[in-house]
């Protein structure tokens, strides 16, 4: 799989870390959220057939965190972003 | 019809006439006590012992596809009972005591192969992982047995002893562990549970979940809807879609993990192995390909097959361990979908939903799980409560801080 790198361009997706589906982004407050809440967020996944929203984390290159979406039936993928501007965008790390 | 040597010798002189279809095909009815839904291994293993060991009755299985087409007919056949922590060994223990008795269980020649497995050790920590194992393994009434090198060399002088980054100082070895024919363990359970009175139902996808106050009524599928009083979802692989109808999230993220055949050789591998240090397992079949594997892909999927990158890695793995194997051609690779769990163990409980019971989360594992997971999940829908080797497997396990986490890897489902 090749990922279009939005600041390198495309890269072997070899160079990447996987993590997982992107929502990782929106832990809950760890002062506030209750333990239910915590344990959704750790442990339960979506797991679409599909479309797929997920971390990659370029380990081998600029160190940086992307979002990439990609079908998980066909390995297809159709857009990656800066994890930072989503995170941002969905007002985290303000 | 009952198989045996003598019925054989009958058909042959008879010129093959008297063979009769293994199964029926039948249409649904329009409501059973239990539907079991995924006609793979473990769906068949467990209509085979509800019907056989629980005496329950009125019992469909419904698969989407044909009979053992998912993971059952995808794997490296692998049975084993060598796990360290007490969740998970009796059960793996149980597993293997039910496949020493299977073919006389279900009268279907299985191939069930005991021709030992070894995992191989290359450092001092590694012999003291590998003992406590084992030492773990005997407690729990399995067999285990610790190789130095020079009984590791007698058993297969070929391999890479002087490797410098892993050179093989010993093995761990469980002799009772070996190798199945896979396709025919889910040919004997359809057999058996059909023979039984199980309508095996094909090509009937379930598409939705009827559920009111609480309580399940039955399933929507490709046939119209079906009712019953129970139902259990064994899917392993596509667990998170079906358990969907319900509106549940689980614990599950679906990965691909590759499997590979080389061309037919003479016999040179008698027993199983497995190279951990370089992502590496192999076998031989009856038919002499050496069967072999390594690491998931390490992304979500649900492709059925995997990509280059993996099979560079796992060839580099056998090549590293036995170098003869580079003049040998390959023949097949293929990938199945594996429902990875977040502490790499299995679930086998029921749901918040009454009446909806969920069998899954086997990672790479459900093959040498597949009678005991059967049984055990056949327990849970009979007597609605876990099998005593099963108590483990609970989907609160998450939430109460009881993971059995044989890796120590965390909720990183691609590490386990």
């Amino acid at each position: 799989m090749i990922i279009n790198h939005p600041i390198l361009g495309p890269r072997d997706a070899q160079e990447f870390v996987y993590l997982g589906d992107a929502s990782l982004i929106h832990r809950p407050d760890g002062l506030t959220a209750s333990i239910e809440a915590f344990h959704d967020y750790t442990y339960l996944r979506a797991n679409p057939a599909g479309l797929h929203r997920e971390l990659w984390y370029h380990e081998q290159g600029d160190r940086s965190w992307l979002v990439v979406t990609r079908n998980t039936v066909t390995h297809e993928i159709t857009s990656v972003e800066l994890a930072r501007d989503v995170a941002r965008s969905e007002g985290r790390s303000k | 019809m009952r198989y045996s040597g003598f019925r054989i010798l009958k058909e042959a002189l008879t010129g093959h006439k008297g063979w009769t279809p293994q199964w029926r095909d039948p249409e649904p009815q329009s409501s059973y006590d239990y539907i079991i839904v995924g006609g793979g291994g473990h769906g068949l293993a467990t209509a085979y012992y509800l019907a056989k060991e629980f005496n329950q009755a009125r019992i469909a299985v419904l698969e989407k596809g044909y009979l053992g087409g998912g993971n059952v007919g995808r794997n490296t056949t692998i049975i084993r009972s060598n796990y360290l922590l007490d969740g998970n060994q009796p059960f793996y223990e149980f597993s293997l005591k039910l496949w020493e008795g299977l073919e006389q269980d279900f009268n279907y020649n299985a191939m069930v192969s005991q021709r030992g497995i070894i995992n191989l050790i290359h450092t001092d920590a590694a012999r003291d992982a590998a003992t406590r194992r084992g030492n773990a393994m005997i407690m729990n009434g399995a067999d285990a047995e610790l190789l130095n090198r020079d009984q590791v060399k007698a058993m297969y002088p070929f391999l890479n002893f002087d490797n410098a980054r892993f050179p093989i100082k010993g093995a761990l070895m469980q002799r009772r562990g070996g190798t199945v024919r896979h396709d025919a363990v889910a040919w004997g359970y359809a057999r058996g549970a059909d023979s039984r009175g199980v309508d095996l139902i094909q090509n009937c996808e379930v598409t939705g979940m009827r559920i009111e106050n609480g309580k399940i009524l039955g399933v929507e599928t490709s046939k119209g809807f079906i009712g019953a009083k129970k139902v259990g979802v064994a899917v392993a692989g596509s667990s998170s879609k079906v358990m969907a109808h319900a509106g549940m999230r689980l614990p599950i993220e679906s990965h691909v993990l590759q499997a590979f055949v080389s061309e037919g050789l003479k016999p040179v591998i008698d027993g199983v192995m497995t190279f951990g240090a370089g992502h590496f397992y192999v076998s031989q079949s009856d038919k002499g390909g050496l069967v072999f594997g390594g690491d998931i892909d390490g992304y979500n999927s649900y492709a059925q097959r995997g990509n280059l990158p993996v099979i560079e890695d796992v060839i580099e793995g056998g090549m590293a361990l036995m170098p003869m194997i580079g003049r040998a051609r390959l023949l097949r690779a293929w990938g199945g979908i594996m429902d990875m769990s977040m502490d790499g163990s299995p679930i086998i409980d029921k749901t918040h939903i009454d009446g909806l019971y969920f069998n899954g989360g086997w990672c790479y594992g459900g093959f040498k799980a597949t009678p005991a997971s059967g049984w055990c999940f056949a327990h849970l829908l009979a007597k609605d409560e876990p099998h005593a080797t099963a108590t483990a497997y609970r989907f609160d396990r998450f939430l109460k801080g009881l993971m059995i986490d044989e890796k120590g890897q965390g909720a990183q489902p691609n590490l386990h």
